[in-house]
């Protein structure tokens, strides 16, 4: 078995594991199972990326979807005790919606496929770098040198967005018992607590 | 082909070997847990079992544990998704068990030396909480429920303050590659990265416990509310699988501290005498420490409320990581001290 045969191998095995577990994902009942395979497409996902040698790129959608993301998610689906789905929420107007968009990333998808066949695309092999090749490095300059500005405009209009979502959703409960710890801390006993000394009670009791 | 052959076999021989000294080490972890909290509790702490009739200092006691789990019978609740249920435990083996094929043990004493080591070992942790979730919703109990939900909070909380603990570990060696940031603390005590990095190297050792749900930090197991968290409804072998896990997990958050902060194999001494030369013994005695701490703590510590887990994660750890990045970073380009 040569190694580019077992590649495609396990090309065409993982891959198919992830358009499964995708298609599983929206029909599935069970949201929890839903989210579980969503969890088994991004795993599978960063196997494909690794075998096109891109491991940084693998290990971080592993870190950051897998092992953040799905985890909140699932948090969430837990809190919120949803019920299965039933029949006739299938046929609500989300998804004509979702029929909608599947359909126009459906065309996008086969005119890709038009540009590729006709020779449009490059259609190069897969570029093998050497074993000192770092794509860790690669992707710091990339994304600190070359493309500093967008980067940094990017990381702000995210840390815009956390704010105001944070701003619209906080509110301050009557019933929430927070205490400040430093306030905390700073309690002296002999405050609140009165010690008392009190005699031993005579009479009604065993005889010693 | 037969080199092929010959290669896999060599990689399996490698594995099993990792895996059965981690195997043991948490046999012998266990023992020697309960003898030191035993001694800060002034008792003897298991003192019975031993071989041949000989007690030994109840030497023999984690295989009698062992036996013990394994012939129980694994009961599974009603209405439990049986699936998962079975599953849930082997994720968080597994995933224990993976990270270890990243760590260096010694000079090339590695599995697979690869680039992104370090990130590999933290995606390989992250996942580590699935399994607690999916025991926890596939029991179907109330307990393991909420176990679960509190253990997702609280390692998604401090997998922030731990990632950018590490953050300034990367800064400082300018490399992902784990030997690589060995061999950036050659030469001595004073070389070696908890110095310039104390504060992230206080976070992350604590950051490690919150992440093992360790004492103080137990809240997703907290026996006196939520009588065991997440594994409640685990009985047998399936309960002895999440207690590897957790024993594992524990001496990799260990063995980590000592190979990004405390130069891994290196001597504390400088020179060239023997006591300088470096060797896997540095590594396990430091290691070593590191587990006693856990101990230490959970000897020492009542468990921390759950307001002031979430606390102490967001609003302490995560602004010291982001301060001190900016401070190495300045050691950094202005090249400061023997680090950098």
């Amino acid at each position: 078995m040569t190694p580019e045969l077992l590649q495609q191998i396990l090309f065409y095995l993982f891959g198919a594991i992830a358009i499964g577990s995708g298609m599983a994902v929206v029909s599935v009942r069970n949201t929890v199972y839903s989210a579980l395979f969503l969890v088994l497409c991004f795993f599978n996902v960063a196997v494909l990326w690794l075998l096109i040698e891109a491991e940084f790129l693998a290990i971080i959608l592993v870190l950051v979807y897998v092992g953040a993301v799905m985890v909140l998610f699932l948090f969430v689906i837990m809190m919120l005790d949803v019920k299965k789905v039933t029949k006739s929420q299938l046929k609500s107007g989300y998804t004509r919606a979702a029929i909608l968009i599947a359909a126009a990333m459906l065309v996008e998808l086969v005119m890709l496929f038009a540009y590729r066949l006709q020779n449009q695309l490059p259609a190069d092999e897969l570029i093998r770098q050497g074993l000192e090749y770092s794509n860790v490095a690669e992707i710091g300059m990339a994304l600190f040198v070359d493309y500093v500005y967008p980067f940094e405009v990017a990381g702000v209009i995210l840390l815009v967005a956390i704010v105001a979502a944070i701003m619209l959703t906080i509110r301050k409960r009557p019933e929430n018992k927070q205490i400040d710890p430093s306030k905390q801390i700073h309690v002296n006993p002999s405050d609140r607590v009165r010690v008392v000394s009190m005699d031993a009670e005579k009479g009604n009791g065993e005889e010693s | 082909m037969m080199e092929t052959f010959i290669y896999l076999a060599w990689t399996m021989a490698k594995i099993l070997a990792i895996v059965l000294s981690i195997i043991l080490v948490v046999a012998y972890l266990t023992y020697f847990e309960r003898k030191v909290i035993g001694f800060m509790h002034a008792r003897l702490g298991p003192n019975r079992v031993g071989f041949l009739g000989f007690k030994l200092r109840g030497i023999g006691q984690p295989f009698a544990d062992v036996l013990k789990l394994l012939t129980k019978e694994i009961i599974f609740p009603q209405k439990a998704n049986k699936f998962l249920f079975v599953v849930a435990p082997m994720i968080t083996l597994a995933t224990a068990f993976a990270a270890w094929a990243v760590i260096p043990f010694s000079e090339g004493l590695v599995l697979a030396d690869i680039n992104a080591g370090l990130a590999y070992v933290l995606a390989m942790t992250s996942l580590g909480v699935y399994g607690v979730i999916i025991a926890g919703w596939a029991s179907n109990s109330k307990y393991a429920l909420l176990g679960a939900l509190r253990s997702a909070a609280q390692i998604i909380s401090y997998e922030i303050a731990m990632g950018f603990a590490l953050v300034g570990v990367l800064v400082a060696a300018g490399t992902l590659n784990i030997s690589g940031i060995v061999e950036g603390q050659q030469g001595g005590l004073f070389n070696w990265f908890f110095i310039p990095l104390f504060p992230l190297f206080i976070v992350y050792f604590i950051s490690g416990v919150a992440e093992t749900n360790r004492a103080p930090f137990d809240v997703a197991e907290g026996e006196s509310e939520i009588v065991a968290g997440f594994h409640v409804e685990y009985s047998g072998a399936a309960f002895a699988l999440f207690f590897l896990g957790e024993y594992a997990n524990m001496i990799l958050i260990s063995a980590l501290a000592t190979l990004l902060f405390l130069g891994g194999w290196y001597s504390p001494f400088w020179g060239d005498s023997w006591l300088a030369q470096p060797s896997i013994l540095w590594f396990i005695a430091k290691t070593s420490i590191f587990l006693y701490t856990y101990f230490w703590l959970r000897a020492t510590l009542p468990r921390y409320r759950y307001d002031q887990i979430m606390r102490l994660g967001w609003k302490v750890f995560i602004p010291i990581t982001i301060v001190w990045i900016m401070v190495v970073a300045v050691l950094k380009v202005y090249q400061i001290g023997p680090w950098f």
